[in-house]
Formats: C-alpha cells, structure tokens, sequence
C-alpha cells in the first residue's frame, strides 16, 4: 500500500447527450479547467489543482454513461509489472498507445466482471496547477463555478461485485475499506476500495445490469464550500439528487447531482483516512439509510434504481 | 401561459397540475409537491419518468436513445423531464424505479460461487 503501484484515480471517460451543453456544465458550474480537445471529438478537463493534464473527458453520443475509468500507477516499470500480472490472472488486457488521449502514456485496458473497461497508465503531462514549483501561492484566484480540487473517485454499478473485488485487491493491490451486507448478513451490496490512505479510491453496488455508472465525484476542500456548491447548483438549475448531507460510509459530506445528461457526480468533502492496518467496516442491510445517507437514516428511491 | 397537466391512471384516479411552458412536465409536476411521475436524473438519461403522451403538443430536448427509441419518439412515448408542453396534455406514466436489489432480494442477483 506504500503507494508503490496503483498511485489514483487518473480519468474518468462519460458519455453526454449534446457536447457543448456538456462542456458550458464542465467548465463554468463545475468550474473545471477545458484543457484541450482531439480529433475524435472529445473534450478533456482537469481540476484546478490537479497538475496531470486532464481528469475528465467527455464525448457526444446518443447515450449518457461510463466509457472507462482509469488508475494512474507509478512507473512504467509497475505498468509492464500490472500488465503481465493482470494476464496471469487470466483477464484479457489490451494497449492503447501513447497519445491516443492527449498528453497520455500508453493505457493498458480491461474489462473487469461488472463489466466497465478499467485503464492503468503510467504517463501524462504534468502542466501544474497555475502555481510555479518554486514558491508558490496557496490558491488561484477567479476560479469560475464549484471549483473542485481534483476528480477523486467513482462508484460503479454492476453484477458480480465479489470477482471484481477479488480482481482488485489480489491483482491491483487495493483493500476494503467499508462495505454494506444484503438481507441474507453474507453477500455484499456495496464495497468501498482503496489503493491509498484515502477511505475510497473507487466503489461498487451490486445491480442486476453491468457496466452501469452511479457517480464521479470530486473533491472540495471544506464543508461550508459543500454548502456553496449546492447555491451554485440551485443557482444554475442543476438537478440534485440529494444533499448536502453526510453519508454513514466514509462520513464523507455529499451532494449528489446531474450533468446535462442524466450522469450523476458528486460535490464531496472530507472522509477519514485509512492505513492498511485498519479493518474494514461493515454495515449491516437494515442500516443501509443511514449507511449511504446519515441524516435521513434512509435511502432515496433513485439510489439503487437511477443509474446511466 | 400555464397548461394543465393530466397524468392517468394514478392510483384510483388521476393527478392534475399546471405546468408553464418554461417548465419541463416533470419539474411542472415537481414544483408543487405532485406526485405520480417517478423521478430521476431529471436530465433524459435515466429514463424513470418515460410516459405516453396521448393527448397534446409539446417541445421535446435530446434524450438516451437507451431509454427512448426513434420509434418510441414518434409515438409520443418520451421521458417528461425532457419536454416542455406547447398545449394541455394528457399522459400515462410508463416509467418505473426499478430497484431489483431491494425488491427481489439476492437471489435475482448475480453472486459469484
């Protein structure tokens, strides 16, 4: 868990119904930075203070949803390492080539058993965060909309939660932080993993379609900015799904809410750290509420049913 | 100017509502605390709150063609956050929150041996 191999989440690929719609959301009530655009038409953002080229990429199509979601790992040396390790496990990866997203290393990608398309990349060009290496300030000024720090996890939907947990922490190296137990006290509902001191660098609900996306969320820095967000989101029309509130997993502060496309992220500050002498926690299904949403010790219809 | 809003067939009779024509029917509905059209994304990706319209005109955004077809379109079958009414309309809610988890226990769901 050194952080010697999976380092973070690095991108996450969706799916918009209108793509300049798409970008007006990204850039200006986000508040995310446009940082180039290719000849496939897609459209790639970072956070303010992320330093590596983009964080999220957006393309048209007819259907919102996930593409890919992506790690970055420490080295090409530990790529080449996770590459050959992933095929003795017996999954089938594939090599994107240096560039085939701007300013991006050469991806290894593969299919995980909940059916998304996961990537490992080693390389991307570090254009900083607006501040110089040497003596810089602490913020950039006349940021526009949320402004998130960074793109920090997503939760996925998909089947068969218990072979992509096993896939991520026997392969990958991540371990499980929280999880929330079905009716029958054994099976898994929803797991949280991480491949760092963070509480969740991606997480899984069990659902009966794969490859489905519940949200990406990025990071804020205080509470109160959680509170702003939500005014800027009212302020723009933004569908909320729910919040601000807290969720039980992770004691995270949330909104939920929609893109233009019916994709939903979340706006999220705060979570405990976690090492890798730590046990996981468990919740429990007759505190599921009160697990995903702690105020309302109660889910909302759309938590386990609006997915894209 | 408002129009009136008619969702059939919910529970032992109908709802009814106005609804702006700057307001899409599922916020319309929203607004002031009616029910009868489960809610989602609110954005035409998720698709919860498809209807048949099957009376009256509206404007319509894109929606996911996942949840809407071409064919599903041109019979007025269409999710209502993504249209505006251009006149009163009467609709049938189609849409359901489909929450397989909770309603069909583990066993419809996938688990590993």
């Amino acid at each position: 868990m050194s952080m010697t191999g999976v380092l973070r989440p690095g991108h996450a690929a969706i799916r918009v119904l209108d793509l300049e719609q798409g970008v007006n959301f990204y850039k200006n009530v986000l508040g995310l930075l446009e940082t180039g655009r290719d000849n496939q038409g897609r459209v790639y953002f970072k956070a303010w203070d992320e330093r590596d080229h983009n964080s999220l990429v957006i393309r048209q199509a007819d259907r919102p949803g996930i593409d890919f979601f992506a790690f970055k790992v420490q080295s090409k040396a530990v790529l080449e390492k996770l590459d050959a390790d992933l095929k003795a496990y017996g999954v089938t990866t594939e090599r994107i080539p240096a560039g085939e997203m701007l300013h991006t290393g050469e991806r290894v990608r593969f299919k995980i058993p909940t059916g998304h398309l996961i990537e490992l990349y080693a390389e991307k060009t570090d254009v900083g965060n607006g501040m110089p290496y040497v003596n810089p300030e602490t913020w950039v000024p006349d940021l526009k909309g949320i402004a998130p720090v960074r793109m920090d996890h997503c939760l996925l939907y998909g089947g068969d939660i218990d072979a992509t947990r096993k896939l991520f922490e026997e392969v990958l190296g991540f371990s499980l932080v929280e999880r929330i137990l079905m009716e029958d006290g054994k099976t898994d509902l929803a797991i949280w993993l991480t491949c760092s001191i963070k509480a969740h660098d991606i997480a899984f609900v069990r659902h009966p379609e794969d490859g489905k996306l519940h949200h990406v969320s990025f990071l804020l820095e205080s509470w109160e900015q959680v509170l702003k967000a939500a005014d800027l989101m009212s302020m723009n029309r933004v569908s909320i799904d729910m919040g601000p509130t807290r969720h039980g997993v992770t004691r995270g502060t949330t909104i939920y809410a929609f893109d233009p496309s019916g994709n939903r992220f979340e706006t999220f500050c705060g979570g405990y750290q976690w090492y890798p002498d730590m046990q996981p926690i468990t919740w429990t299904f007759d505190n599921v509420g009160a697990g995903v949403f702690y105020h309302d010790r109660k889910l909302n219809p759309a938590f386990l049913a609006v997915v894209t | 100017m408002p129009y009136r809003i008619t969702i059939e067939e919910v529970g032992a009779g109908s709802v009814n509502f106005n609804c702006s024509d700057q307001q899409t029917v599922l916020r319309g509905m929203e607004a002031l605390g009616n029910r009868g059209i489960p809610v989602g994304c609110r954005q035409g990706g998720c698709g919860v709150c498809k209807v048949e319209v099957l009376e009256g005109t509206y404007r319509k955004r894109v929606m996911s063609r996942e949840q809407v077809s071409e064919d599903d379109e041109n019979a007025h079958r269409v999710l209502a956050c993504c249209i505006w009414p251009t006149s009163d309309l009467r609709l049938r809610v189609i849409g359901k929150m489909v929450d397989a988890v909770r309603k069909t226990g583990t066993a419809a769901i996938t688990v590993a041996g």
